[in-house]
């Protein structure tokens, strides 16, 4: 039977091409294993083979990855892999990124499956784990030859069309759901697990509960009088006859509106349009969500130093959180970008 | 939305009546509102009277902003 053939994605370090100076180096492609990639081929045995090595410096990808996906699936073609395995990017970010780039376009563009491994943490996770098998992987290239084991084994099982699960297989859950099919019903599962809950058993909850990271808290303004402040909101406040198009259920944007010179938000000109409660009060007096006309009395009075020129609105009903954390670094950065010290944020 | 202000480090302050859920979440400044359709408003109130109630809301919310803090903290919106 022909050798499963493997795809091994590395990093201008472990590429052997050289340090951070390398980090800009292009896609290139070359035969058989390199670095690590011969740990992967010992690890892979002998049904499997590492026809090449794709080495790109971790800029290249990462800083442009519109180029990479258009560049590396002609460049892998002629290799015809039945599986890309990239890395181990442990904690390094581009690398991780480049390798969450990679899988997906590849995955998609060959058909074949994709495997890598970082550290949980990696901002590679969120961008590849709906397309690859991500392997969870420590900080440091220590853990080299666990990770490249346990990424042979993944490969090996997909590529033999054997079921995998996180928990057997050590890769980070993908957030794909998957019905199953149980005997005991909800119900009794529910009553089951509350049982062991107060007796104090051991219990499995089978919808993880998400677990929220600790932002540590920026610096407070000295003085709100020297301060530009700026007004955001999820309470849905929009121009009336809302000509943006802001939904209210899932938001799919934020807006942004000029401050100009008013001092208010009157009902003729803005309405609430927010599905998650009763919004009669706020379009009768839309600064009971977005309070401007307060802001500009604060600033005329000098307990502002001054109103940031734009005010930002989204809907909060129903948006999910991937969503909700876009429009945060979203308006973070025209903020900054605009010299904004500080913000309040009203939410319903 | 209030963590990723912060995390680009723009002090923010939430002004929510959620402010159990802004504490679970982990949003750092957090401020109670007067009710989830007008957080910072009182349609009970004359007129006038809510101007002075959203005023005295907002310059709560600017020393909220000035207070260093080390996790998560409620400010209690005071008189």
């Amino acid at each position: 039977m022909a050798k499963f053939r493997v795809l091994h994605y590395l990093n201008q370090y472990f590429g052997q091409i050289g340090g951070e100076a390398e980090a800009d180096a292009r896609l290139q492609i070359r035969p058989g294993p390199v670095g690590p990639g011969t740990l992967l081929q010992a690890a892979l045995g002998a049904s499997a083979e590492v026809v090449a090595t794709l080495v790109g410096g971790d800029n290249y990808v990462a800083s442009d990855a519109e180029r990479a996906r258009a560049e590396v699936v002609e460049l892998v073609r002629p290799w015809r892999p039945d599986v890309l395995v990239a890395g181990p990017a442990f904690a390094s970010g581009r690398y991780g990124l480049a390798c969450g780039t990679l899988c997906e376009a590849l995955g998609k563009a060959l058909g074949i499956p994709a495997v890598t491994a970082m550290h949980p943490e990696n901002p590679g996770v969120e961008l590849g784990r709906r397309h690859a098998y991500i392997v969870a992987a420590g900080t440091t290239a220590r853990g080299m030859e666990e990770a490249l084991g346990r990424m042979a084994g993944l490969a090996g099982k997909l590529l033999r069309g054997e079921p995998v699960t996180p928990a057997a297989d050590a890769y980070i859950p993908r957030g794909i759901l998957i019905n199953e099919v149980v005997e005991a019903p909800a119900a009794r599962r529910g009553v089951e697990m509350l049982l062991a809950k107060l007796g104090g058993d051991p219990y499995e909850s089978e919808i993880p509960r998400p677990r929220w990271d600790r932002v540590p808290p920026p610096a407070p303004i000295k003085d709100p009088a020297l301060a530009t402040i700026a007004l955001v909101s999820e309470g849905g406040i929009v121009l009336r006859g809302n000509p943006d198009r802001l939904e209210s259920w899932g938001a799919s944007k934020y807006l942004k509106y000029p401050t100009g010179a008013s001092a208010d938000l009157t009902p003729d000109a803005y309405e609430c349009i927010h599905g998650g409660f009763d919004v009669s009060y706020a379009c009768a007096d839309p600064d009971r969500i977005v309070p401007l006309d307060a802001a500009r009395s604060l600033e005329r009075d000098g307990q502002i130093g001054r109103l940031f020129p734009f005010w930002f609105c989204t809907m909060g009903n129903n948006t999910t959180l991937d969503n909700a954390r876009k429009f945060g670094a979203g308006i973070a950065r025209e903020l900054r970008e605009g010299g904004a010290d500080g913000v309040i944020l009203t939410a319903t | 939305m209030a963590k990723e202000l912060e995390r680009a480090g723009l002090p923010t302050v939430l002004v929510t009546c959620l402010t159990n859920v802004a504490e679970m979440v982990g949003a750092n400044r957090i401020l109670a509102g007067v009710a989830i359709p007008h957080p910072v408003g009182d349609p009970g109130l004359a007129a006038s009277v809510e101007q002075q109630q959203r005023r005295r809301l907002l310059l709560r919310a600017l020393e909220a902003l000035t207070v260093p803090v080390e996790a998560p903290r409620l400010f209690a919106v005071g008189s």
